[in-house]
């Protein structure tokens, strides 16, 4: 039995990129990602880690700043979260285009206006198609082994693309959880030092980033588009191999209590843990509910969730962010644009929860599984909205 | 390139589109959005070389007697030599096509 220890996640998150043996980091400080990037900071200036710390000016500066060294052959580490990481954006697609294995910490939290530094997923969502594999955590364990993987992924010569660790703000950076920390041996044997495909060196000059014409900018994006749809394979392989070294093993979509139950809830990052709680409760009632849940978010497992689905009757997908003026939040539509393409008919209910850091219950998820069983025989056909934003006032 | 742009198929281009060869952007001929082009007149030029050192494309060439042309597949037209040339030898005049 290997020690746990009681830490914060985000320090426990500053030291799984320490472990990863980064070389650059370039990030500026946003309430909550604020503890992860002091603390590396902290581990840099007492001589624990060799790397360079690069202090930016601005969260576009970070990300720039980030290519550069990637594009110099650096393992690269940044951490951001709501408007810094909007403020990156145009940065994203350039790192993923160029195709640099960096990885970034987003530590989820509602963008403004109105202003607000609490926890939700309206960031990731406003960057969810820029070209990152993007990877959400459920608790403090899967924020740690899932930045040491990240690397792994990201720096396999058949991906080389820029990988997105996402962690809910406070309700998981803020909290402490029992963690335990892999030996920098073990990490050592599992991930090697970063060797890139090509680098900026005077001995074998090279031209990044050029001019894409006409002719050839579809070509480009396309190889790029294959290489994102191509690097599950390669990503299930790093959760396999992370499982036979270090025990914990990951799956791009996971389920908890499904073989029972034809009900399922949907969701992603912390909100699953109230999610399993509000399913043992029902489980006390008589009532089986079960819980998909997308570790990997880009590429879009649709295998996976497939499988997940097969007999399923209902589902409740939970998200953290408004849908903006959509038919329905990100996640929802493309579940049902999976389910179409499969000609699956599935009940299918959109709950909006836990906006700029409101609390989301385990009661709140075994309402929804009460008001969705309710609705068995009479389906209303909503005129204006086809979600459901919880405990709204009105 | 080893072949017309054109012709590359999605999986032959280098991951992240890098070029490993050195100044072939030689190859591309950038000219061709052009509405203005530079002419000389030879008989107030005084073979300064402002125009060629001053083009931000390196599109300006020294001809024979010391006079300077633009060379037109990668001049853009954007008047810089015309401004800088002191005894105003060159004239912008509108692409015609």
């Amino acid at each position: 039995m290997k020690t746990r220890k009681g830490i914060e996640v985000s320090i426990a998150a500053s030291i799984a990129a320490k472990l990863a043996r980064v070389e650059v980091i370039a990030a500026y400080p946003i309430t909550p990602q604020t503890h992860i990037v002091e603390h590396l900071a902290e581990i840099v200036a007492e001589g624990e880690l060799d790397a360079i710390y690069i202090n930016v000016e601005s969260e576009y500066s970070a990300m720039s700043a980030c290519c550069g060294a990637a594009a110099a052959g650096a393992r690269t580490f940044t951490s951001t979260s709501a408007q810094g990481l909007e403020l990156m954006h145009e940065i994203l697609f350039i790192a993923s285009g160029m195709r640099f294995p960096i990885v970034m910490a987003t530590v989820n939290r509602a963008l403004s206006s109105p202003l607000s530094i609490w926890g939700d997923h309206s960031d990731v969502m406003a960057a969810r198609d820029t070209g990152w594999i993007v990877l959400f955590c459920e608790n403090g364990q899967e924020v740690v082994d899932s930045i040491i993987m990240a690397y792994k992924m990201g720096e396999d010569r058949r991906v080389l693309l820029p990988v997105m660790v996402n962690l809910d703000g406070f309700s998981l950076s803020h909290v402490i959880e029992p963690i335990e920390l892999p030996s920098q041996k073990e990490v050592d044997e599992f991930l090697p030092p970063y060797n890139p495909l090509y680098t900026l060196h005077p001995d074998k000059p090279v031209t990044m980033g050029a001019y894409g014409m006409p002719e050839l900018y579809t070509e480009a994006k396309y190889a790029q588009e294959t290489a994102i749809i191509n690097s599950k394979k390669v990503i299930i392989d790093v959760m396999d191999e992370f499982g036979k070294k270090f025990g914990r093993y990951y799956k791009p979509v996971e389920t908890y209590n499904t073989d029972k139950a034809d009900f399922v809830f949907i969701g992603l990052g912390s909100v699953n843990e109230n999610i399993k709680t509000a399913i043992d409760d029902l489980k006390t009632q008589g009532k089986e509910a079960g819980l998909i849940n997308l570790r990997l978010f880009r590429p879009f497992p649709s295998d996976e969730l497939m499988s997940a689905l097969q007999g399923k009757k209902k589902v409740a997908v939970i998200e953290r962010v408004m849908p903006g003026g959509a038919k329905n939040s990100p996640l929802y539509n493309e579940i049902a644009s999976l389910a179409f393409a499969n000609r699956m008919t599935l009940k299918m209910e959109n709950y909006i929860v836990g906006l700029g850091g409101r609390d989301v219950l385990p009661e709140d998820f075994q309402q929804i599984y009460n008001e969705m069983a309710a609705k068995e025989k009479a389906e209303k056909v909503k005129k204006d909205k086809n979600y459901t934003v919880m405990r709204v006032r009105a | 390139m080893a072949k017309p742009m054109d012709q590359y198929k999605w999986h032959e281009l280098n991951v992240g589109c890098v070029i490993e060869e050195i100044g072939n952007s030689k190859e591309y001929n950038t000219g061709d959005w052009r509405s203005m082009r530079p002419t000389w007149d030879d008989a107030k030029c005084k073979k300064c070389g402002l125009c060629w050192l001053y083009c931000p494309d390196n599109a300006i060439y020294e001809i024979e007697a010391g006079f300077y042309r633009a060379n037109l597949g990668y001049c853009k037209g954007c008047g810089i030599c015309a401004t800088e040339c002191k005894p105003g030898a060159i004239n912008m005049v509108e692409e015609q096509r």
